[in-house]
């Protein structure tokens, strides 16, 4: 019994071996030689968190692209059509997972990179696209060491400096604070940019700050929330991840933290809206766009994820649009508009035409300087109500 | 008073805390006791039971969830004993070890493929979420029966094993494993009830847990395991009340950190603790003096 066990095993295995043969030895002829007549795919890698952390950001940001998909599946270059092919990754919000996603990308041979959410993974991804001479144009990935001395990384979102001192300024302006406490996560190059970013320009306008961290897997943040009052802070800035926030947020409603939470991108998510739902809690965070910026996109967009159950459970069970879907939907743009451009879609040439795209996205016109950052002059800062449990526009601030 | 109010909060949150490791490390220890094996996927059957309740709790009332939840939790932990360590029990210690790290992954990835990696929102249930005001203080009302909660359950259990004839077994078994086998005991049926009770307790456990603290991942599991784990080895691994004042210790030491600011360091010192421990305490607090085969 036990022998015929074996042998079936090793059978199985063996077949494993050859499905593995197969599978290696086909796309070999198919593409020799990207950019000619060969193929008429283009590849584009989507490098997002699916799951972990940011895990829920991450599939409404590749959303925003499938949707972009769905809306121009082909583009003309030098008058041929070409379909175009999103290849997915998931990079589990996981810096050393990461890597190997981003390997998966590369073995694929996909000729530009959207992604990620979450500066930590692109930064640990960068390196093996920059090996491999793939141009990558970062979503919502907003912390300056993403692009900084990388040629080959663009972005279609502001940055954590600019981000720190929109929200230094919504405190000032808004509640003549004084005193600050910054919640980050440690080993997040997000969240503790972001906070830094804060705190030089909170006191640069006259303020005080407390900066406190939290580490990976930590769930109890009643001894920062009972800091944060006992300290007598007029203000708490949290720009940490959805699923930290989650937590957090629930604890501040539980001990009352009575002052306004005040956060970057990330929270702008239905998780977090849902989260806050019939909560005494005042959360305001700063954004790429709001809802109504385009209503046309707006409505087509609910459209298609009403038509699409994958989708609808992918971006939380309904319809909210969220920024960096949309961040998303003109990254894939971007990307199409470089190839047209470059007239080729290779990396090399699609890396070579980036720097001087030009195009005018649902979140705005998108250009690059010369880091290949897009240039962004303000930020929509949103509100949460929390009686529906729905964002709404509360302002856009300029910094100045 | 003003001192109280301020401070009290951290000392809530350490029993609350130290409560619910305790729940989990008398899982570890028990295990230990018994088999000599530390039991990995403990802490992800910690989470598995929160997961339950999140989807379960959506379609049945809490009365009947809540139990529900309690026993397939139990059910999971005999499972994961009779598939994954009994066929090993002859093996040597490693590959036991190293089975147990196996059904940790495999538990955290069903999960991760199950909750397609969201955090999961944990549901309030009522009266136990509740917020009260304890001397000025805010907190739920799970953070003020946890450590009451605790205690009780500890009471029952050492009677169990001092009293009882499974109990009686127990302690057999875990003094000879060879001679209470000769003796007639029947060392598997023993060594189910103990997962059954390990499980239960990481089931009660999760509830208090997330009721606190409401996001339930594949990977929460991982650091209340660890730290119970610490626990379990600061009280003296293979003791129950050690496992349970090492818990309360741990929690408590953990957030008065937190109170001075240190809060980078909070989980630094729980592991630093280990260190010292197994330098000059090996055994821990109420450890077996008997240096053991191993």
């Amino acid at each position: 019994m036990k022998k015929v066990l074996t042998l079936l095993l090793v059978a199985v295995m063996l077949l494993g071996l050859c499905a593995c043969g197969g599978n290696s030895n086909n796309p070999t002829p198919a593409n020799p030689d990207p950019g000619t007549e060969a193929t008429d795919t283009i590849k584009i890698g989507i490098f997002q968190p699916a799951s972990g952390d940011n895990g829920a950001p991450g599939k409404q940001e590749t959303l925003g692209s499938q949707y972009a998909n769905v809306v121009q599946p082909t583009v003309e270059i030098n008058g041929k059509t070409y379909n175009v092919e999103l290849v997915i990754v998931d990079n589990e919000s996981s810096n050393d997972k990461a890597v190997s996603a981003a390997q998966t990308l590369v073995s694929q041979d996909v000729s530009v990179v959207l992604g990620s959410y979450g500066s930590g993974v692109s930064i640990a991804g960068s390196d093996v696209f920059g090996a491999a001479g793939i141009p990558c144009i970062g979503v919502s990935c907003t912390n300056p060491q993403v692009t900084l001395g990388n040629d080959f990384y663009f972005r279609v979102c502001f940055l954590d400096p600019f981000q720190g001192t929109v929200l230094a300024n919504l405190a000032v302006d808004q509640y003549k604070a004084q005193k600050a406490y910054v919640l980050t996560k440690l080993g997040d190059d997000y969240s503790v940019g972001v906070g830094n970013y804060f705190k030089n320009a909170f006191e640069k306008l006259g303020g005080e700050c407390i900066v406190e961290t939290f580490q990976e897997g930590n769930s109890d943040f009643t001894s920062y929330i009972t800091k944060a009052k006992n300290e007598g802070c007029q203000i708490c800035v949290a720009p940490i991840s959805v699923e930290a926030a989650a937590l957090f947020l629930e604890q501040a409603a539980t001990q009352d933290i009575g002052m306004p939470i005040l956060a970057g991108d990330t929270f702008d998510s239905n998780v977090i809206a849902g989260v806050g739902k019939g909560k005494n809690l005042d959360i305001y965070c700063s954004t790429f766009y709001v809802e109504g910026g385009n209503p046309e996109f707006d409505s087509n967009f609910k459209a298609w994820m009403e038509s699409d159950a994958t989708a609808l459970a992918n971006n939380g069970g309904n319809t909210t649009i969220a920024a960096c879907s949309v961040l998303g939907y003109d990254a894939y743009f971007v990307a199409l508009e470089a190839m047209k451009k470059a007239g080729a879609f290779d990396k090399d040439s699609i890396k070579a035409a980036l720097p001087d795209v030009e195009y005018d996205g649902v979140t705005g016109h998108i250009a690059f300087d010369e880091n290949g950052d897009a240039i962004r002059d303000s930020a929509f800062v949103k509100h949460l109500n929390t009686e529906t449990g729905e964002y709404e526009l509360f302002g856009i601030q300029q910094v100045k | 008073m003003q001192w109280i109010q301020q401070n009290l909060p951290y000392f809530l949150a350490g029993i609350s805390v130290g409560g619910q490791y305790a729940l989990i490390a008398i899982g570890y220890t028990m295990v230990y006791g018994i088999l000599r094996l530390i039991n990995f996927a403990h802490g992800d059957i910690f989470m598995c039971a929160g997961l339950m309740l999140v989807y379960l709790s959506a379609s049945l009332p809490f009365y009947v969830s809540i139990p529900l939840v309690l026993l397939l939790t139990v059910l999971l932990g005999f499972t994961v004993e009779r598939v994954a360590y009994k066929p090993l029990r002859k093996a040597p210690r490693m590959s036991v070890m190293i089975s147990a790290i196996g059904v940790s992954y495999l538990l955290q990835n069903v999960a991760l493929y199950v909750t397609g990696g969201l955090s999961k929102q944990y549901p309030a249930i009522p009266w136990l979420s509740d917020t009260v005001t304890v001397f000025g203080a805010l907190t739920k009302r799970v953070t003020i029966i946890t450590p009451f909660l605790t205690i009780i359950l500890i009471v029952l259990l050492v009677l169990l094993i001092n009293h009882t004839n499974v109990g009686m077994a127990m302690r057999a078994v875990s003094k000879d494993f060879e001679t209470s086998l000769l003796m007639g005991i029947k060392i598997d049926n023993v060594i189910s009830v103990t997962f059954i009770i390990g499980s239960f307790l990481a089931g009660v456990g999760s509830l208090l847990f997330f009721s606190n603290y409401t996001g339930v991942t594949p990977t929460v599991g991982a650091m209340p395991g660890l730290k119970a784990f610490v626990a379990a080895v600061f009280g003296g691994i293979g003791s129950v009340p050690g496992a349970v004042i090492g818990a309360f210790i741990i929690g408590i030491c953990e957030n008065i950190i937190k109170a001075m600011g240190w809060t980078t360091f909070s989980d630094a010192f729980t592991f630093a603790l280990l260190i010292l421990i197994l330098i000059f305490r090996p055994t821990g607090l109420f450890g077996e003096k008997v240096t053991d085969k191993v």
